[in-house]
């Protein structure tokens, strides 16, 4: 859900901008020059995945991902799924200028929570608590999308209270789908390549070896 | 160059407008102050101006009207829901009733400066900013002292969006050749799992690839950037012409504000 400029009122639009820019700064931190290609390679995945739709009966929606965009990427989802949406309003026009800021933190803040909270159970051992790790971080990545996005439209007005309510329902049937595709997509890496969640915040042992 | 921002690539202009001869920094800089201003803009009459100019801007990138109006028109259909809702749900002098729900004339106002609001200013990116090359683009905020590992994963991202839309098709002609098709059932969400999963495994082993390629050929985590952006004449003019037409606005919209 990309908001647009224009709606948005001014201290929301300068308070997302600064936690984007915290947000783009400490995932770059977490980016060694070695690491780079890496995130950019994944970086640009997940955006041709943002291209996928899904059918929902007559209508389709297209996927987000953020959640497995946490759970890969870790703090670099931050300018990873920045890049993304840069490169979408810029080519595409999806989305806005002023408000750049504010669409980064409602996809990006919520992936990199995730990636907080699932990653070990995703890269566990278990093939059902990686399965289990992959679904819950799906859907919770879209429900606090969903709720951030109505949180910054009820801040710039109550006229828009209605609106967020609605954001919220309609973001409820995308979270279980969003989780149920990112928990076949945690479990396929499970069988295929269980490193790939310390590919690019390898463990702290893996690190301390001498290069 | 690629399918997937090729999206942008097929609109992009056969032959170079004035636009494309005016610095790429300039013209992202000039997109920025432009939707700066125009955010603030209060009076719905002079928000009329900000359309009129970007639509010169589009003209004069030479973009094809068609497919960039499409794209933008793709836009209001996010928030149009939005927008519907607003006469609703804001209080204020009744316009209208719609089954029983009287429609305001504040909200109609709000929705309608949002909508022009909006779409100015992505029509104004789109030929500013989407006009130029994908890679003109990093190198452009490099200039403008971007940090440069955000430069670098814009650029790598650039480059292999293309690589890994053409392995999701090469993917997707599998799947399909194989009998899949979507619908909203548990088999179509696994099956796009898996399909997700197995471009990001490959991506990750591309991308090792790739740095191990790179390292071959001396890279040492730096991208030299070769390009040569230096202000000229016509960027100057460019500058001054944006600058003056953004500072009527605001005027105009303050003396407009004086009459209301």
């Amino acid at each position: 859900m990309h908001i647009v400029d224009g709606a948005l009122s001014a201290p929301v639009v300068i308070a997302g901008s600064a936690v984007a820019v915290g947000g783009i700064a400490l995932g770059l931190r977490s980016l060694s020059l070695e690491k780079i290609p890496a995130a950019g390679v994944l970086s640009a995945t997940f955006f041709v995945a943002a291209l996928v739709h899904v059918p929902i009966g007559p209508s389709s929606v297209h996927l987000i991902m953020n959640g497995l965009a946490g759970l890969v990427l870790g703090w670099a989802a931050f300018p990873a799924l920045f890049v993304g949406l840069l490169l979408q309003a810029v080519f595409f026009g999806f989305g806005g200028v002023t408000v750049l800021g504010v669409n980064t933190v409602n996809i990006a803040l919520p992936a990199v929570l995730v990636g907080l909270l699932f990653r070990r159970g995703a890269a566990s051992a278990d093939g059902r608590v990686a399965a289990l790790s992959g679904l819950l971080a799906g859907s919770l990545a879209i429900v606090l999308t969903a709720l951030t996005v109505a949180l910054v439209l009820w801040l710039s007005g109550d006229e828009f209270l209605a609106a967020a309510k609605l954001v919220v329902l309609a973001h409820l049937p995308v979270a279980v789908i969003e989780g149920l595709i990112c928990a076949a997509a945690v479990t396929l890496i499970h069988r295929v390549k269980p490193d790939l969640f310390d590919a690019l915040t390898p463990p702290p042992s893996a690190s301390a070896r001498p290069a | 160059m690629s399918h997937a921002l090729g999206h942008a690539q097929s609109v992009a202009p056969t032959t170079p407008g004035p636009i494309q001869a005016v610095d790429p920094r300039a013209r992202i800089l000039a997109a920025v102050a432009f939707a700066l201003v125009t955010v603030s803009l209060k009076s719905l009459l002079v928000l009329l101006a900000p359309l009129a100019l970007a639509g010169a801007a589009l003209l004069a990138a030479r973009l094809p009207p068609g497919p960039t109006l499409k794209r933008m028109a793709l836009m209001d259909g996010f928030i149009v829901f939005i927008l519907v809702l607003l006469p609703f749900t804001m209080p204020g002098d009744p316009a209208f009733t719609l089954f029983g729900w009287p429609a305001s004339w504040a909200g109609l106002e709000r929705a309608a400066g949002i909508a022009l609001k909006a779409n100015a200013i992505v029509l104004m990116l789109l030929s500013l900013v989407g006009s130029m090359e994908p890679t003109t683009l990093g190198h452009a905020l490099a200039r403008l002292r971007l940090p440069e590992s955000l430069v670098h994963l814009l650029l790598f991202t650039v480059r292999y969006i293309a690589v890994m839309d053409d392995e999701y098709r090469r993917l997707r002609r599998a799947m399909k050749a194989r009998g899949f098709r979507p619908r909203t059932n548990g088999h179509t969400f696994r099956t796009f799992g898996y399909l997700i999963g197995m471009l990001l495994v490959r991506a990750l082993e591309r991308s090792e690839r790739i740095l191990q390629a790179m390292k071959c050929r001396g890279f040492t985590g730096r991208l030299p950037l070769l390009d040569d952006l230096r202000y000229a004449r016509r960027d100057a003019l460019f500058g001054v012409g944006t600058a003056t037409a953004l500072t009527l606005l605001l005027i105009l919209d303050v003396w407009h504000a004086g009459f209301v």
